[in-house]
């Protein structure tokens, strides 16, 4: 009697009893569509996914960062969703001003080293203490190319989420009031939620 | 070509013109056409791929002329769908 219940399925299947199988076809129509709600779930995960591009700005060179944001507010007008992340020497894209407080001896001195605010950086190559970067901006201007303060402010309207490396601002001493309004902190892990969820991850 | 909305992007470079476009499109009721005027010769290949990305888009037309100045502008009509 232990295989009854496989034997009376296949019996009602064959023989056509219309209630017992409209039952079981319901039953199997339910789980299809419960098959196909989990699809199309994770197919709308994936489009979403497409959506969204994460770059990592460790640079804080003017032309680096300039292809950065170039690349964010491209994909910004295009409707995909950019969260630029900023760690190391790329913090001083994103940096307003100089507050010398809560800064150790080393820290003080690297801040003193390193630009002041965003539209002070240097160019990666040819920078000739400044001169470089003064003449790539002129170069610029000419042809009508926008600088970075602008790419960045724009890039604020169109949604872009800024976001500052936490272990890299403590390392350096970067106070939250010398980064520019409405930068968000995180770690690695804030990272990686964006970047493993996006089509395109790049690293300048 | 009729249309709705000027975006004039004449002297604005990549991507200012598509970045634009898109704050336009993002307060345009749908059906409205929006024409944009831009001197950026990559606007042509620009807006190619904008309106191949953006499903709410429709590349109508582009056209290059020369302004009263004598320079060539290139000039876009896309709808919002």
């Amino acid at each position: 009697m232990n295989n009854l219940g496989e034997n009376s399925k296949v019996h009602t299947s064959t023989s056509g009893y219309s209630f017992t199988s409209n039952e079981e076809l319901q039953e199997k129509i339910k789980n299809l569509e419960q098959e196909l709600n989990d699809l199309k779930n994770q197919l709308s995960d994936i489009i979403q996914n497409k959506n969204k591009v994460a770059i990592v700005v460790f640079s804080g060179d003017i032309d680096r960062v300039l292809a950065a944001m170039i690349i964010a507010t491209g994909a910004a007008s295009f409707g995909k969703e950019v969260s630029l992340f900023f760690t190391f020497w790329g913090l001083n894209s994103i940096k307003v001003k100089r507050k010398l407080n809560n800064k150790n001896l080393n820290q003080k001195l690297f801040s003193i080293l390193n630009p002041n605010n965003f539209s002070n950086l240097p160019v990666s190559k040819m920078n000739f203490f400044g001169l470089g970067a003064m003449m790539l901006k002129s170069m610029m201007k000419n042809k009508n190319v926008s600088g970075i303060e602008y790419l960045i402010k724009i890039g604020k309207e169109l949604g872009i989420k800024y976001i500052a490396c936490e272990m890299s601002k403590e390392v350096l001493g970067i106070n939250d009031d010398e980064l520019m309004e409405g930068v968000e902190s995180g770690g690695v892990s804030y990272f990686l939620s964006h970047a493993l969820n996006s089509a395109m991850t790049i690293f300048i | 070509m009729n249309y709705d909305i000027l975006v004039d992007a004449r002297g604005l470079s990549c991507p200012l013109p598509i970045v634009r476009t898109k704050q336009e499109l993002n307060k345009a009721p749908s059906g409205k056409i929006i024409k944009v005027i831009a001197t950026d010769k990559g606007s042509i290949k620009d807006f190619q791929g904008f309106a191949n990305l953006d499903k709410n888009i429709e590349l109508l037309k582009q056209e290059t002329e020369k302004d009263e100045n004598g320079q060539e502008v290139y000039i876009h009509y896309i709808l919002k769908k």
